[in-house]
């Protein structure tokens, strides 16, 4: 018995040494110090960053910064969370925060900004947000006109998710407009197919997909200006256009000739949604420009003539050019120290954006990073729609929201809407209702 | 790989060491405490064992609960002082009246139906002579989580809009020929069936303790009142359900306070859509979620009240109990 221990001891000696000295030596043969010849040396410091970033991703962000983190000595430690918007704020207000955060929403910004306890951007980085962004990504950034994130990653949610091979099979042709779009949806319906597959599902934040369908419309139909006042509650959702919006979203969504199961659609997780494109068991699906993510992962190929691609969702009003719903996370530092800085102003570069670009499924609207630096021709779409200057670019509208709508009675209401059949005037009166009075 | 060992190994190592720490003070304490005698003595004990108790709910009890009441009296930042603002919001906003009456249902079927359950259970499986198995099997759902549970449900409870269904209780219904049905959509039936998975976790918790306390009731009192002619239901009604009874409140007592605070599987299954929100899970929305502090703590208030008659009814109980 005791012998026994003693090897069992032994073992562990041995393989604590083990794991220590293999941690000591450096595993970099030849890494190319040049891009980061501008960042101090700081060996041994590490940075820890919070997000809802989750894997596989993870792993790809550390291999995206690694000879950042070999040629500077700064460790990089990120933290996902599924959760993180909800734990963020109790660690912010427990005195846990991290030294950087991911926040995906500008409204989140704005309210850990009220905290106090976020640092304004450094000044490196206020160079690059210059340098690389457009002013309206500065803005989104920006909290009473101090300069306190970078944007990070991007998306694009104006997409149309098909697939080219049952296109192909079909005799199906990518739609260019609107009315083109909803003709193939009737002609897919007249072969007995269903056009639209659709999924509001997301456990607490059930309706999301839905707000987007509503923006995408908003934006189409009337353009940046009443999007704005929308998002401020300048124009109500009761408002005559916002109802018309809706409207048009559900002869779209709603339409039971094109999307079979209505009811069906709200109890759908989103990520089950459009599984069935590649086999053809419905048709195509609106979702932003992560969803290929969640396709590859199912074994789906991604490209122009795979088994998924997507499509830009067409304009419906020739006033509004190029209409774009986004989104994005921002790089928010609850810490000064240098070396914060430091990963704070190098997340900012083009550099940095470049070396995640050319590993797969990220976009940045870095206008820094050359399109060619895009290995996913998807993210290679999305990027051009990111950057092109005549666009007509909003960030997702639930977002910029009071969370009280944004992240409450439109998810609900919306929810209500596609399950149990409630009228888009109850719907619009429930979230103004909502809307908190100061 | 080398980096998650030698990350585990640190962790491993700080949590020996604050073990090491926390056995070496409280030794000291304890050794030091030990050469005093006399009255001081009996004080310092009571000092030295009750205090880090009464320390612990103060912090994480009593100041807390506090604080949420203040909070109900403030706005989302819990920087100004609104009145009863959240209050009157609950009473006007009609969704909230739909969650009070679902949680009025939680709390008049779950726990009777769990402890009945538990109950019957107990009685059944005490006759048999291999009782561990079947209890051990019906004990095993206590040991997943509500989350985990949500999801075991959600595949039975499952509803494909276009193609071929996956769900198991869409399969008995098919196969008993009906067409199938999207389960979680249908009000009202959807609480019950929510409801059915609290049961599930909850049933074998409420046979355990039963079972011990129908076993600790005195054979030599069945025996002489089986001699007088009381067997079966009569046995049961007359002897064994009187001595058991306050077990029986106990249990259902803490089942109630468990519905009371219900929200994993309404948070996993519905999200609360579909006229299945309850008042915790809207606590937890509005807190967490909308970042409402005002409103999630009222919420809280009012969750707290409804809790207050069940724990005196229990602590009651408990003191009667022991005084027999």
């Amino acid at each position: 018995m005791k012998k026994s221990t003693r090897v069992v001891f032994g073992a562990l000696a041995v393989s604590l040494v083990a794991s220590v000295v293999a941690s000591v030596s450096p595993a970099s043969a030849a890494v190319n110090c040049d891009p980061y010849t501008g960042y101090k040396s700081m060996k041994g410091k590490t940075v820890t960053i919070f997000t809802s970033i989750l894997e596989p991703e993870l792993t790809t962000l550390q291999t995206a910064t690694k000879d950042f983190q070999t040629c500077t000595g700064v460790k990089i430690k990120i933290e996902g969370s599924n959760q993180f918007e909800a734990l963020l704020p109790v660690r912010v207000k427990g005195g846990n925060a991290p030294d950087l955060a991911w926040i995906p929403q500008p409204g989140l910004l704005v309210k850990m900004v009220a905290t106090g306890k976020v640092v304004p951007a450094p000044k490196a980085v206020v160079a690059n947000i210059k340098k690389y962004w457009s002013a309206s990504w500065a803005d989104l950034g920006t909290v009473n006109k101090k300069i306190y994130a970078a944007p990070f990653g991007s998306n694009m949610k104006s997409l149309v998710w098909y697939s080219p091979k049952q296109f192909a099979k079909n005799g199906y042709t990518v739609p260019k407009t609107w009315a083109e779009m909803e003709a193939l949806s009737d002609k897919m319906a007249a072969n007995g197919q269903i056009a639209w597959c659709g999924g509001l599902g997301s456990g607490g934040a059930t309706g999301w997909p839905g707000t987007d369908w509503v923006e995408q419309m908003v934006l189409r139909e009337y353009g940046a200006q009443v999007y704005a006042d929308w998002v401020s509650h300048k124009v109500k959702f009761s408002d005559p256009k916002i109802q018309a919006a809706m409207k048009k979203v559900a002869d779209w969504m709603q339409n039971p000739k094109w999307v079979g199961n209505v009811k069906g659609i709200a109890t759908t997780t989103f990520q089950d949604a459009g599984k069935g494109i590649p086999t053809g068991k419905c048709n195509m699906l609106q979702q932003a420009s992560f969803y290929g993510n969640i396709l590859a992962d199912e074994g789906a190929t991604i490209s122009e003539k795979g088994d998924v691609f997507a499509f830009y969702l067409p304009a419906t009003n020739s006033k509004v050019t190029v209409p774009v719903v986004g989104g994005g996370e921002f790089t928010a530092a609850f810490s000064s120290r240098p070396e914060v800085q430091q990963v704070q102003a190098y997340l900012s570069s083009a550099t940095f954006a470049t070396s995640r670009v050319q590993l797969d499924n990220w976009v940045s609207a870095n206008s820094g990073v050359p399109l060619a630096a895009y290995k996913n021709p998807i993210d290679r779409l999305a990027a051009t729609y990111l950057s092109n200057p005549k666009s007509t670019f909003a960030f997702d509208a639930s977002d910029l929201m009071p969370a009280a709508v944004g992240a409450g009675a439109e998810w609900k209401e919306f929810t209500a809407w596609f399950g149990e059949g409630k009228s888009i005037a109850e719907v619009t009166k429930a979230i103004d209702a909502a809307w908190p009075a100061s | 790989m080398n980096d998650f060992f030698t990350s585990s190994i640190s962790k491993f190592n700080g949590v020996l060491t604050t073990i090491a720490i926390f056995f070496v003070v409280l030794g000291t304490i304890f050794f030091i405490a030990g050469k005093f005698q006399g009255k001081i003595a009996r004080y310092l004990a009571i000092v030295i064992f009750v205090g880090p108790a009464v320390l612990l709910v103060l912090t994480g009890i009593v100041i807390s609960g506090i604080q949420t009441i203040l909070f109900s009296f403030m706005g989302p930042d819990s920087l100004s002082f609104i009145g009863l603002n959240n209050y009157r919001w609950m009473l006007s906003d009609p969704s909230i009246a739909i969650m009070m009456r679902n949680t009025l249902l939680w709390l008049l079927f779950a726990p009777i139906f769990t402890t009945v359950l538990g109950l019957t259970m107990a009685i059944l499986l005490n006759q048999m002579r291999r009782e561990s198995i079947p209890k051990s099997i019906l004990f095993m759902p206590m040991a997943i989580s509500f989350v985990g549970a949500s999801i075991i449900w959600k595949f039975i409870y499952d509803f494909r809009s276009n193609g071929t269904q996956i769900g198991l209780l869409n399969a008995i219904w098919t196969h008993l020929g009906g067409d199938p049905v999207n389960w979680i959509l249908n009000k009202p039936l959807n609480t019950f069936l929510l409801m059915v998975i609290l049961v599930w976790t909850q049933t074998g918790f409420a046979m355990v303790i039963l079972s011990a306390a129908i076993k600790a009731v005195p054979s030599d009192i069945v025996e002489a009142s089986k001699i007088d002619g009381a067997y079966g239901l009569k046995l049961f009604r007359n002897i064994t359900f009187p001595m058991v009874k306050t077990t029986f409140g106990v249990v259902l007592a803490l089942q109630l306070v468990g519905a009371l605070k219900l929200f994993d599987i309404i948070e996993t299954m519905t999200g609360g859509n579909f006229g299945t929100n309850v008042l915790a899970n809207e606590m937890y929305s509005r807190t967490f979620v909308q970042y409402d502090q005002g409103k999630g703590s009222a919420l809280g208030v009012v969750l707290f009240i409804c809790v207050i008659p069940i724990l005196i009814f229990n602590i009651r109980s408990i003191i009667k109990s022991r005084s027999n």
